[in-house]
This record gives C-alpha cells, sequence and structure tokens, in this order.
C-alpha cells in the first residue's frame, strides 16, 4: 500500500505541476457555469434555466469532453515511461506491476475526479443559491458521481492502450480513435441500426447494446431522471426502459473495474 | 565442499534467453563473490544487457536457473531483496519536468528510504547544488550523475552498473571509479557492464567478455592476459638502432621503421629488461602490457576465427 500511495502521490503532483487539474477544472467550470445562465439562450431568455434543462447540456457536452480529456492525460502514462527507460528501472524496484499500475491510477485518477468534483460542483453552488432548491445537490450527486466513474473509465482504457503498443505517438492515434468510436461513431451505428433495420432490435435489445459504451450509460444515468422533452434521439426510447440508477451505476463501476483488470493482465504479461 | 566458505551472491548455472527470432543469451554460466566487482564487456547486442535484466529479476530465462542471494530474483520470495540491488539502466532519461531531488526523492521512497537519504546520495555525486533544478536543465553528465545515484540508494549489496561512465568527464569518471572502490570494500558486489573503457582495469577482479550470447573468456585480466599470450610492447630511447646489432634482441623488433620499438612475450619480459638496461646509452624504457582492449580485441577476433572455420566445415559436404 506504501508504495501504491509514493506512485500516486507521484502522479498527482504531475497532474498539479502539468496545470491539468487547473486547465480542467477551469474548463468544467467554464462550461458548467456557462451553461446554467445561458442554456436557455436558444429560447430567447438568459439567466437560470431550469435544472433539467441544464443537467440535459451539461450531459451531452461532458459525454465529449470527459472521455477526451481523460485519454489524453493517461494515453502515455506507460509507453511513456518505457519509452524514456524509467519503466524498466521502477520495476526492478520492490514495486509490484499492479502496484505500479494502481497507484498511476489513483493519482491520475485523482486528478480527473477531483477537477470534475470543483469544476462541476462551482456551478452546482451557484445554481442551488439561485433556486434555493435542494434538488440541485441531489442532481448534481448523481451527475458528478457519474462524470467522476466515466472519466475512471477511460483512465483505465487509455491504460489499456499504453500498455499495448510500444510508441507514444501510436497510444495518441489509439487514443483518439477510441474517443472517436465512442463518443461518435457507436451512438451513429446505434442509430443506423434503429433506423436502417426494419424488425431491428427491441427497446431492450438497444439498451443492452448501450451498456457496451460507457459514455452511453452516462447519458443514462443522467437523463434518465429528466422530463423527456429535453432528451431526443436513440436515447428517448432507450430510457423508457430503462434500469434503475443503481443497476446503471454498477454497469458503469464494471467499465471501471474491469478495463482496469485487463490492463494489470497486459502488463503482467509485457516483456521490457 | 565449496559452497560451505562462501555461497556466491549471484549465481548463473547453465542460464539462456532465447526470443523467438533470437537467441539472447546461450548457455552462460557465473558466480559473483560478495564484494567483487566484474566487468561485462562485449559490443552492442552481446547480451550483456539481457544479462543483467535476468539477474534484476525483470525477465525470466529460457533455461537454466538464475540465484541472487540464494533466490531466483523473478520469484515472490525475492522481493524485500529488491531493495538492496541497485541497478543503472543503459538509457534512461528521468522526469524531466521533476528537479532533481523530487526525482531522487521518488526513487528513495520505493525503496523506502527519505528525502534525507536521497540529499546525502546528491551531495556524493556532486549534484547537490543542482538538486532544485528540473531535471530537463541537466547535462549528460549531470544526468549521468543522478543515476547513479539513483543506483547507490540504500546502499545496496549488489549494483549492476550499465554503461556507467557514458557522458562523465574525466574528474567525474575518476570520482565514480573511486565510489566503486569504495563500495567495493564495503562488501557491496559490482557488476559493470561497458564497452571496453580505458581506465576500468585497476577496479575490477575479473572480466568477462560476451559476444552474441555466448561467453568468450571469464578469469581475471591477469589470467586473460596470459592465456592471450599478447606480448609486452617495450619502448626504449637512446639505443639509435644498436638494437638491430643484438642477436638477442633484434628477432623482438617490431619493423625495421621502428628500431626502438620491441614487442616481446610476457615470458621473456624481465629477461629482456635485464639486457636492455645493460645498455649504458639507454635513456629511457617504457614498458605496456597489453591492455583490456587488446585482450578485449583477441578474444574476439578468435571467437570470429573459429565462426568462420565452422561455416566452411559446415560448408564442405554440400
Amino acid at each position: 500500500m506504501k508504495q501504491i500511495l509514493a506512485v500516486a502521490n507521484k502522479e498527482f503532483h504531475d497532474g498539479l505541476r502539468n496545470r491539468w487539474l487547473v486547465s480542467i477544472t477551469v474548463i468544467f467550470a467554464i462550461l458548467s457555469i456557462g451553461l446554467t445562465y445561458f442554456g436557455a439562450a436558444a429560447s430567447g431568455t438568459v439567466g437560470v434555466t431550469s435544472l433539467s434543462t441544464t443537467i440535459a447540456s451539461l450531459a451531452s457536452l461532458a459525454v465529449f469532453l470527459i472521455p477526451l480529456i481523460a485519454l489524453l492525460l493517461s494515453y502515455d502514462s506507460f509507453v511513456g515511461e518505457q519509452e524514456s527507460g524509467t519503466l524498466l528501472l521502477l520495476l526492478t524496484y520492490p514495486l509490484s506491476k499492479s502496484q505500479l499500475l494502481l497507484g498511476k491510477f489513483l493519482g491520475q485518477g485523482g486528478i480527473i475526479a477531483l477537477a470534475t468534483l470543483l469544476g462541476f460542483g462551482s456551478s452546482a453552488l451557484i445554481l442551488y443559491y439561485q433556486l434555493n432548491d435542494s434538488a440541485v445537490f441531489n442532481v448534481f450527486a448523481t451527475f458528478i458521481g457519474s462524470a467522476v466513474l466515466l472519466g475512471l473509465s477511460f483512465t483505465a482504457i487509455a491504460y489499456l492502450i499504453s500498455l499495448s503498443v510500444s510508441e507514444k505517438s501510436k497510444a495518441a492515434g489509439f487514443a483518439l480513435i477510441t474517443w472517436f468510436f465512442f463518443a461518435l461513431v457507436f451512438d451513429l451505428a446505434l442509430l443506423a441500426l434503429l433506423v436502417g433495420v426494419e424488425q431491428g432490435i427491441s427497446q431492450q435489445g438497444l439498451t443492452q447494446l448501450m451498456m457496451l459504451n460507457p459514455a452511453d450509460i452516462f447519458r443514462l444515468v443522467n437523463l434518465a431522471g429528466l422530463d423527456s422533452g429535453d432528451v431526443n434521439g436513440a436515447l428517448a426510447i432507450a430510457i423508457k426502459s430503462s434500469l434503475s440508477q443503481g443497476q446503471l451505476f454498477s454497469i458503469l463501476l464494471a467499465w471501471v473495474i474491469v478495463p482496469i483488470v485487463i490492463a494489470i493482465f497486459i502488463f503482467r504479461k509485457k516483456t521490457l | 565442499m565449496n559452497t560451505t566458505d562462501k555461497t556466491p551472491l549471484v549465481k548463473l548455472t547453465n542460464v539462456g534467453k532465447k526470443y523467438p527470432k533470437l537467441t539472447a543469451l546461450d548457455s552462460v554460466d557465473m558466480q559473483l563473490s560478495q564484494g567483487e566487482v566484474l566487468g561485462l564487456f562485449g559490443h552492442n547486442g552481446a547480451g550483456k544487457t539481457t544479462m543483467m535484466k535476468l539477474i534484476l529479476g525483470v525477465i525470466t530465462p529460457s533455461h537454466g536457473s538464475v540465484e541472487v542471494m540464494g533466490m531466483a530474483p523473478d520469484s515472490k520470495e525475492a522481493w524485500h531483496m529488491r531493495a538492496k540491488i541497485g541497478y543503472l539502466p543503459e538509457n534512461v532519461s528521468f522526469y524531466e519536468q521533476l528537479t532533481g531531488l523530487e526525482v531522487l526523492s521518488y526513487f528513495a521512497k520505493l525503496k523506502g528510504f527519505d528525502k534525507k537519504h536521497a540529499m546525502a546520495l546528491l551531495e556524493q555525486v556532486g549534484v547537490a547544488h543542482a538538486m532544485k533544478r528540473q531535471v530537463k536543465t541537466y547535462s549528460k553528465g549531470m544526468r549521468q550523475r543522478l543515476g547513479l545515484a539513483q543506483a547507490f540508494i540504500g546502499n545496496p549489496a549488489l549494483l549492476l552498473l550499465d554503461e556507467p561512465t557514458v557522458g562523465l568527464d574525466p574528474i567525474a569518471t575518476a570520482d565514480f571509479y573511486k565510489t566503486v572502490d569504495d563500495l567495493k570494500s564495503q562488501g557491496t558486489s559490482v557488476i559493470l557492464c561497458s564497452h571496453v573503457l580505458p581506465g576500468v582495469e585497476q577496479h575490477i577482479d575479473r572480466a568477462m567478455i560476451l559476444s552474441s550470447g555466448k561467453v568468450l573468456a571469464m578469469a581475471s585480466l591477469a589470467e586473460l592476459r596470459q592465456a592471450a599470450a599478447l606480448p609486452v610492447t617495450i619502448k626504449v630511447e637512446g639505443l639509435n638502432g644498436s638494437l638491430q646489432d643484438d642477436r638477442q634482441l633484434a628477432k623482438f623488433l617490431l619493423d625495421d621503421n621502428h628500431r626502438d620499438l620491441l614487442t616481446v612475450p610476457e615470458q621473456d619480459k624481465l629477461a629482456t629488461l635485464r639486457q636492455l638496461l645493460s645498455y649504458q646509452a639507454i635513456k629511457d624504457v617504457r614498458v605496456d602490457s597489453a591492455n583490456l582492449e587488446q585482450v578485449y580485441q583477441f578474444y574476439l577476433s578468435r571467437h570470429l576465427a573459429d565462426h568462420i572455420e565452422h561455416k566452411n566445415i559446415a560448408k564442405e559436404p554440400r
């Protein structure tokens, strides 16, 4: 445990030093405060909009941003150290591969989690003062909780990429493709399946397919409780046959744990 | 029984490491006692780094057994002894954005030591003045010193140093060898891996010469020299070519152009010197035994010759 904390501490401080924490927090804060105030600008009004509109817009932006940021932060965690030779050196230390991986995950995950909490938490506070409704905290707790899990999930996926390639530039390319797939292609494919194939898939089947994408689970978690007026597309259909929040959270959590376990497995097999 | 008096710190028995496309190491036997310094020589790809990785337990041998302090280094039980091993990799660039002190504190912490220990080590290798600066501002020599400080964390019982003097200036190199000598006298065993380099000779107890995964020779330098039977070079001054007329000495003359240069077999060295000194006109004598580089070249070329011969024999029946 001491070893894991030592690695985590170093990674977390790297995140501070590289201004990752500050940048992500600022991006999330500006985004969420902006959306809170100007989310209804399209309908001609400026000011605090309804809670559900805010969450709906936040969720649809966060679903693109969080995976991208997590992948960017972590894609070179291992391949970068492999290129500079410190990975080989670390492995000669009294430090197991899983300790190293978990330490990195704790440190970099900590950066993502803290930035998410601070960034989105700030707009939760503003919204609370404006609306004076304690429901804000419930809704935002769900939002921030799922956003953190989404970030952690893509951090773990970034480790998978980082451990599977031997060059940093390749890792960057794979990270971009991964993001593109989960954030855009997957949903388009689902929509195509829904519209293009007659007698295609049932609502049940659609929801099950969506469990294969952590970004979609994140959407479902946050949009399921909202007025359906703010939600459209394939999601609206899926929501109707939705699973419970608890189930969705568990599956999202599985999307964190499973990639981590596979990453440890790959790391153990990897020769340097 | 030999083992009762001193168990070797490192013991390699018939160790080989095969990769799908090449044999990196082929049936190597080696023993290293406590307080012994072994020089590991060979050109690039000779298997030096592979051997170090095997001893470090980062990779597992394809056959044979590796024992470090009585355990297989890649096993779970060997965990705690890793803190007793120091390693300087050949190519390592430390976290550029961290300061020297931060880098060393991190590594020290992973071995269970604190910042104070890290500071003392930086002092020892002579980068204490720059410890608050980011590593990216360091020169090649300073980076190498930082790497050495890293290897010295926790007063290791076994040190594996891959090209330790690359990038060090002569003074730093001398400092480094002094440190090696100090560690040796404290009972640390050292494996020094390098291309042949000048100055290493006085600091190693034994040398191992590797080529394409095979051990060409392993013994003390004196023994290697003797086995190689490389001649001693004697340069005299002030005789003005009168050596050509000396029947006994003329046969040792290198050639007609160098009339004051003798190449003498090791066993004739003293006799020749006595004879030379009997010349009144002699002003100066310089005696050079074959250096490590020549010994290395000898074993390498002999191996190469064997190799070609084998190939020719293999070809003939066809």
